[in-house]
């Protein structure tokens, strides 16, 4: 039988309706999509699929199942490994993993792996509603700093070897990134509130409104008992440009563009939080996270959304599928450029014209590509005289976060590198006994998929060290 | 969920909520803030815990009316309940070895003031308070000023109450008629504290501002709350949830803060300047 070479489509929401509304873009497939695609999967005896996988899920074993119509077990096969299938089939850069490793991408398209697990997931979400029960208790309990996705697996694998578990956090929401900063028209709340809801009924604590360095220490911690600690409190700390004009009005971190719409539904008429909405806005970055700003600043109403980038479209580090969907939406790209100052209105004639202060402008100039950098990416050098004005008149800054330092300025003797991130041995331990940490914590900002592996060591470790 | 415990109302638009919260009850030190939503649907808004009782569990905290968030606070009585109430959050003021200490509130800043003129009491120190309002009927915290201050000083902008006129002034006087503080400690609308800072500059007296920006999220994470201050001729950012809300008032570009506090005027209903115009100097 001869192999389709291409992946079947996903379906999408068109892209001139997608814009004007926050519902999921991709729609997922269709049964008989799945089946038809895991049928493409050549069942290689040396799976090189797996090891593209952070957390190595059996990819041949629970693709066969979906080639019998058997999607029970393929979930079996996928909960083996993964706790947040549903998630990370929607957000996981397969193109680089699981995808890149796959046999038929030598010739043809690699496999949907990742478009089959998410229906996999969504098939198994939508047809077990009942809500697991707790295991039976062992007598041990665990805190654990943080709930995304590092914290919610390691707190989930820990209720489920009869841990007493609770969950610390510093927002309203349990969820981490996947509440406050991926999009609902990425990764709708409903499945992160889902996984959430069946930690709970595995009996696991969670307490929001807790910030661990500041209302609780870790090391109070332990006084009130818990054996151990997980910290899997992210990298959100947002790092600025340092050019001229980052603190004009219009200027935003990622961050506080996207918590605004996401966590505090900006985007909802009834909500009180406000946000910039409409005129022209620049994205500078091209990260998953730029691609998120720029493409809810369009649904916000934005008559016009660039993204500035100073590499070109090979290097773009986004997903792949994110910036295809970017494109298709009318983000106009501009790359191999990079701000230099962000200018602001002011009027002479009148101090207190309420546009004083407001973003006018954004100047930017070309780059091109040089010798590769110790990492390998060609580094971009200025082009000498190339400085332009874009119009624009919200600016929202997305070059990256760093690890927060709150735990480690409160926990003493927790040793972390000069980026800020907590050091840890493989098993996911800190230089603190009976303290681990994992997720962006750890490694800077990250994967889901890997934050869930380093979630899922550190249980395995814990179990190791308090019950031998 | 917090339950509101008790409920004061300290003139027509000022309001004293006490809210159940064992753990930031037990941690909360002056200086610092708690981030609050009313309902699930609310913004996130810092206010400053104005006072906290270990044995009760519980929290102050001292808000004015002025927009959305805080009518709806206001709304709540004794017994109901907010929805998220988190902290303490921020840097405790630093307040060790000061013994002669000038504190400057304005209108609200009032009640942020209140818990560091009664901990410099408490601790020894010869606290000095001036307090500043717009009229008569918006003062507050008089006598809770008084049982912790060696001298204090109520002005109002239209002398319908104490003295006359800004709270800039008895300072001016104080400073030159030879008095010296270790440290002027303004909280209040930001063109009261710029003007604070500029009036104590020529005497050389160490001034700390109590500075209050929009915020999200209070930990560091959205960058919306930061300010530049010029140390040393270059300019830096600071977020004021993690690194403040003090700073030292000569390196805040006030100007700057002031702008960024408007920048959602737009969308709200009261303007930031009318809370502030009665402080406008000349
Ligand atoms: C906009 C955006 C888009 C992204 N898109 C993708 C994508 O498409 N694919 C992908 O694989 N990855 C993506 N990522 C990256 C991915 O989301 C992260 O790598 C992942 O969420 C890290 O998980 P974590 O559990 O380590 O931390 P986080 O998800 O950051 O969770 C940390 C949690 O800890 C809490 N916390 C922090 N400090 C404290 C404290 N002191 N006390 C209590 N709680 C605390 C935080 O509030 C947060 O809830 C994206 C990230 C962003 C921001
Ligand atoms: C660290 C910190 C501590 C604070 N402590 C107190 C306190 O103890 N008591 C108190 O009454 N207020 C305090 N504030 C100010 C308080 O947070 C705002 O008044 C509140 O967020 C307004 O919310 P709102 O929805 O009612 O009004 P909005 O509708 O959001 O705003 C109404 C008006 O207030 C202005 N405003 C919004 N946010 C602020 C702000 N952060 N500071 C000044 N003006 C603002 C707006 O520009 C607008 O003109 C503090 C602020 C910070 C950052
Ligand atoms: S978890 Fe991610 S990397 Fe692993 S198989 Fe699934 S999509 Fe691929
Ligand atoms: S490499 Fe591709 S074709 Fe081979 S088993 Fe894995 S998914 Fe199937
Ligand atoms: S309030 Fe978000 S960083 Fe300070």
């Amino acid at each position: 039988m001869a192999i389709n070479p291409k992946k079947h489509e996903m379906p999408v929401q068109p892209a001139d309706v997608r814009v004007h509304n926050f519902l999921e873009v991709a729609l997922g497939y269709t049964a008989e999509m799945a089946i038809s695609e895991a049928q493409r999967c050549i069942n290689c005896k040396n799976k090189p699929c797996i090891a593209g996988c952070p957390v190595g899920i059996d990819i041949p074993r629970f693709i066969s199942y979906i080639k019998t119509g058997d999607f029970e077990a393929a979930y079996g096969v996928i909960s083996l490994d993964s706790s947040l299938p549903a998630v990370c089939g929607r957000v996981c850069p397969q193109e680089t993993q699981c995808e890149s490793k796959c046999t038929l991408g030598i010739k043809f398209e690699p496999v949907g792996i990742g478009r089959l697990e998410r229906f996999v997931a969504d098939y198994h979400n939508n047809n077990v509603t009942s809500l697991p029960s707790p295991s039976p208790r062992n007598g041990h309990s665990v805190a654990v700093v943080g709930s995304g996705p590092a914290g919610l697996t390691c707190a989930g694998d820990l209720a489920k070897k009869g841990y007493d578990v609770t969950v610390f956090e510093a927002l309203h929401t349990a969820g981490g990134v996947l509440v406050y900063g991926i999009p609902e028209f990425r990764l709708p709340k409903a499945i992160v509130a889902r996984e959430v809801e069946i930690l709970e009924a595995l009996g696991v604590k969670i307490e929001t409104n807790v910030v661990i360095g500041k209302t609780l220490t870790i090391d109070e911690l332990f006084d009130m008992g818990f054996e151990a600690v997980f910290i899997g409190s992210g990298a959100g700390l947002p790092s600025f440009m340092g050019i001229p004009g980052e603190s004009l009005k219009g200027v935003y971190s990622a961050n506080e563009f996207l918590t605004r719409s996401n966590l505090m539904k900006a985007y909802r008429e009834e909500n009180d939080t406000p946000i910039m909405k409409g005129g022209k806005v620049a994205v500078v970055g091209g990260g998953n996270v730029a691609m998120d700003a720029a493409r809810t600043a369009l649904r916000l109403g934005a008559e016009k959304v660039y993204i500035v980038y100073r590499r070109s479209l090979d290097e773009l580090p986004a997903r792949r599928e994110e910036v295809e969907h970017a494109i298709e939406e009318g983000i106009d790209f501009r790359l191999l450029r990079n701000p230099v100052e962000i200018l602001g209105y002011y009027n002479p004639d009148n101090p207190r014209d309420p546009k004083n202060g407001f973003v006018s402008g954004m100047r930017c100039i070309e780059m091109k590509l040089g010798e590769p950098d110790a990492g390998g990416r060609r580094r971009p050098i200025p082009v000498e005289g190339s400085e332009f004005t874009l119009d624009v008149d919200t600016v929202v800054i997305s070059i990256g976060t760093s690890p927060n330092p709150l735990i480690k300025d409160t926990t003493e003797g927790l040793q972390v590198n000069r980026y800020g991130g907590i050091i840890v041995n493989e098993a996911g331990l800190t230089s603190r006994d009976s303290v681990y940490a994992g997720g962006d914590a750890v490694t800077g900002a990250a994967t889901v998929i890997s934050a869930m592996g380093a979630g899922k060591t550190a249980a395995e470790a814990i179990d190791k060290a308090l019950r031998g | 969920m917090y339950k509101v415990l008790h409920r004061r109302e300290l003139n027509p638009t000022v309001t004293e909520l006490t809210i159940e919260a064992p753990l930031v009850a037990r941690k909360a030190k002056p200086g610092q803030f708690i981030i609050l939503r009313v309902d699930s649907e609310g913004e996130r808004i810092p206010l400053t815990v104005a006072g906290c009782d270990i044995d009760e569990g519980s929290v102050n905290i001292i808000f004015q009316i002025v927009g959305a968030t805080t009518k709806k606070l206001n709304q709540k009585l004794e017994g109901d309940y907010i929805e998220d109430f988190v902290g303490p959050l921020g840097v405790p003021s630093h307040l060790d070895g000061l013994e002669n200490v000038c504190i400057v509130g304005g209108g609200v800043g009032c009640a942020i003031a209140l818990p560091i003129a009664r901990e410099l009491h408490r601790l020894g120190a010869k606290v000095t308070s001036i307090i500043g309002f717009r009229s008569r009927d918006l003062v507050i915290l008089e006598d809770e000023f008084r049982n912790c201050s060696d001298t204090l000083t109520v002005m109002t902008d239209d002398g319908s109450y104490g003295r006359e006129g800004n709270v800039t002034l008895p300072l001016k006087e104080a400073l030159e008629g030879g008095k010296r503080y270790d440290m002027i400690i303004t909280i209040g609308p930001l063109i009261m504290m710029k003007f604070v800072t500029l009036t104590a500059k020529p005497f050389g007296v160490p001034v700390t501002v109590s500075m209050n920006p929009i915020m999200i999220d209070g930990t560091g994470m959205c960058g919306g709350c930061r300010l530049t201050l010029n140390r040393n001729g270059k300019r830096i950012t600071k977020f004021a949830c993690v690194d403040g809300p003090d700073f030292n008032g000569y390196e805040v570009d006030f100007d700057e803060a002031i702008s960024r506090s408007r920048m959602y005027n737009d969308f709200e209903r009261h303007a930031y300047e009318e809370a502030c115009n009665l402080f406008k100097n000349s």
